[in-house]
């Protein structure tokens, strides 16, 4: 559960009377919900690395595909995101 | 099990590998702290992979392993009691207290929930304002600030029925635990990628004076540990003892400030419990009186009396690295993740699932090392 799964931004909202920043992130086709409060420069296209639903720190889309695909043939994207569906390998 | 050559760039794990080799001229017992690499080294393979000088212990990281087994009891309580929603992890929910996990008390009427992030009971809590909503907040510095940040969205929507059963526990006091237990025979350390991308490196400096060994942060992927494992082994045989990181792409030196100031603003660092280790000083955090309407601690004044652990469960030696699970007597016996007597056969962090879910793989190892 100390794992953190790379996702790219698909869209950002604000939230709290534009205090908070959350974004749709999509792992490999699945959309989850993140707080963008401790990326703040976060934008729209980037990948970050999501960890229980926060993002923890922006990474270039090089090392995001790579460590998606790893983790993703390693069998812990689902694990991670507490889902059932089968993902793409890529991100 | 896999091959060095699936890996993301097999050529420069075989490098690495090879470069392990010649660089080792003497037996070094190294320890990984963080449970997600414990389970990347058995299930990759890799510790039958490293030359047999190379002994690789398996650190207390484990989140899930190390939380108090009267914590669990005061969950089971709050959920089968006080009819809270009880909501954790996957892993936490299934680590067993004195009688029953979490998930058992769910298949017996309780409500208690898996929850992909804590920002989702918030959520929880606001669509059922008659209920109480309790997550049990467990982890190291990387899952501090999602549970500090559900503290803080929870103030911000002015709900009065969430709180959080703190069960935080930080990486550099358990290496200072470690490193002065009699028993112990660690000479480097390999430090979590994940929890330096929230605290950053600087912590390792103090215990790297201390005690006079190399600090590797490392992230978790095969080539990562190798990569590793490789700079740690060139300061052991050239008699350093410095920190560096292996993980830079991801890890700055400072870690992430954002992430930090959040911390900071719930949780206060305190004396803290480990199950199976005991209490290290200043090792964990709670939540500050500012946020105490938010402490599930204070919020159900419950007390749980304390039950002993199983004397057959040498938890506390495998999480200090002691050990190791297959050593341990019950293992794969009367402990197997379908029936654990400890917390480590349940989690996939625990080193002792990850043994019996890689068991060939690590009976292959044996082999090697008669
Ligand atoms: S194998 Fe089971 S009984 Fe032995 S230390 Fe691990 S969890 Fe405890």
């Amino acid at each position: 559960m100390c794992l953190a799964i790379p996702g790219k931004i698909k869209s950002i909202e604000s939230q709290y009377d534009g205090l908070v920043r959350i974004a749709k992130v999509s792992f490999g086709g699945i959309i989850k919900e993140a707080s963008l409060e401790m990326v703040p420069h976060a934008k729209v296209e980037d990948y970050v690395l999501v960890h229980v639903g926060v993002a923890i720190s922006v990474v270039d889309e090089d090392e995001a595909r790579k460590t998606f695909q790893y983790l993703k043939e390693m069998g812990e994207v689902e694990e991670e995101l507490n889902i059932s569906e089968m993902l793409p390998d890529d991100i | 099990m896999k091959f060095l050559t699936e890996y993301r760039s097999p050529e420069l794990a075989e490098r690495y590998l090879e470069e392990i080799k010649k660089t080792v001229t003497r037996p070094w017992t190294i320890m990984e702290v963080c449970g997600g690499q414990t389970h990347s080294l058995v299930k990759n393979g890799i510790l039958n992979m490293l030359p047999p000088e190379i002994n690789m212990v398996h650190g207390p990281g484990c989140p899930v392993c190390v939380t108090p087994i009267n914590l669990i009891d005061k969950a089971l309580y709050l959920a089968e009691e006080k009819g809270v929603i009880l909501c954790s992890f996957g892993d936490m929910l299934r680590v067993p207290g004195s009688e029953k996990s979490l998930l058992q008390a769910k298949a017996g009427g309780a409500d208690v929930r898996i929850l992909y992030s804590p920002l989702e009971a918030v959520k929880l809590a606001k669509e059922n304002p008659d209920k109480e909503v309790v997550f049990f907040a467990v982890g190291f510095e990387t899952t501090a600030p999602a549970n500090a940040l559900s503290v803080i969205h929870a103030h911000r929507l002015g709900l009065h029925n969430y709180s959080i059963l703190a069960s935080h526990v930080l990486v550099p006091p358990a290496i200072e635990a470690v490193m002065n237990d009699e028993e112990s025979n660690i000479e480097a350390f390999l430090a979590a990628g994940h929890v330096c991308t929230i605290m950053g490196i600087d912590e390792y400096y103090p215990l790297v004076d201390k005690f006079r060994i190399p600090m590797v942060v490392t992230g978790f992927e095969p080539v990562d540990l190798l990569q590793g494992i490789l700079m740690t082994v060139k300061q052991l045989e050239a008699g350093e003892a410095k920190v560096e990181n292996q993980y830079s792409r991801v890890v700055r030196s400072e870690g992430n400030p954002e992430a930090i100031k959040v911390i900071e603003k719930v949780f206060q660092i305190n004396d803290r419990e480990w199950r199976g280790i005991g209490t290290i000083p200043m090792s964990g955090y709670e939540v500050r009186k500012e946020f105490a309407a938010f402490d599930a601690n204070l919020k159900f004044d419950v007390q749980i009396e304390k039950t002993p652990e199983s004397e057959e469960c040498i938890a506390g030696l495998v999480l200090k690295g002691i050990k190791k699970p297959n050593e341990c007597p019950q293992f794969g016996k009367k402990c197997k993740p379908e029936m654990p007597l400890g917390a480590p056969m349940v989690s996939s962090e625990g080193a002792c699932a990850a043994y019996y879910h890689f068991h060939q793989a690590i009976q292959d190892l044996e082999m090697v090392n008669v």
